[in-house]
């Protein structure tokens, strides 16, 4: 029974990876792929994690089971933090938005942001 | 039947961001998808420690998930011009 719950884990884990990849191929900017490709492949691979501690059995093998929810509360907590910090990084850069995005909020905050800074 | 599928999905997803580390018009792409590299890595690294049932392959994957986050922060870093600490 848990051989069976921990394929369709890991199978439902990859199918979150290959669509996040193919996220990150085809959609327009930096952002869009940013939000796609970080959110799906952290949330396919803690799947993966997960589908794997159950396949090997959670109280079959303490060293596995261990190293997996290290290895989850690792990847939930570090993968959106490097996004956040990457997309702060690309739009102080200088990286356009694509150019039919409706929307940028963060560019008045990002003006008032530069302003004070320069001020000070 | 389950790893042989497996692994010729995540060598989709790695060649897909590979794709992208050489085309990607912006430096921070580049950055972007080497950290989405090493997660999907990570992935690798479970499922080769369930079939062989070895466990320290996972301790290779987190410390691949490590090194990728203190170097995707310091490229953001960098892109933003301001130092590590700031």
């Amino acid at each position: 029974m848990s051989d069976i719950i921990g394929k369709v884990f890991v199978a439902i884990g990859l199918a979150f990876n290959i669509l996040g990849c193919i996220g990150l191929i085809r959609l327009p900017d930096m952002y869009n792929r940013l939000q796609a490709a970080t959110k799906c492949v952290t949330m396919g691979t803690c799947m993966v994690l997960l589908g794997v501690m159950i396949k090997a059995g959670i109280g079959h093998s303490a060293e596995l089971t261990t190293r997996c929810v290290l290895c989850m509360v690792f990847i939930l907590i570090t993968a959106p933090t490097a996004a956040h910090a990457l997309a702060h990084g690309a739009y102080s850069s200088g990286v356009k938005l694509w150019e039919k995005s409706v929307v940028n909020r963060y560019e008045e905050d990002f003006k008032s942001e530069s302003t004070k800074q320069e001020a000070e | 039947m389950l790893f042989t599928i497996a692994y010729v999905v995540l060598i989709a997803c790695c060649i897909m961001c590979l794709y992208r580390v050489s085309r990607g018009p912006t430096a921070p792409d580049r950055a972007m998808a080497i950290d989405i590299l090493g997660i999907v890595v990570v992935c690798f690294a479970a499922l080769l420690s369930l079939k062989t049932g070895q466990a320290f392959y996972l301790d290779i994957g987190i410390t691949w998930a490590i090194l990728s986050f203190i170097g995707t922060i310091a490229l953001a870093k960098h892109l933003e011009g301001k130092g590590f600490d700031e």
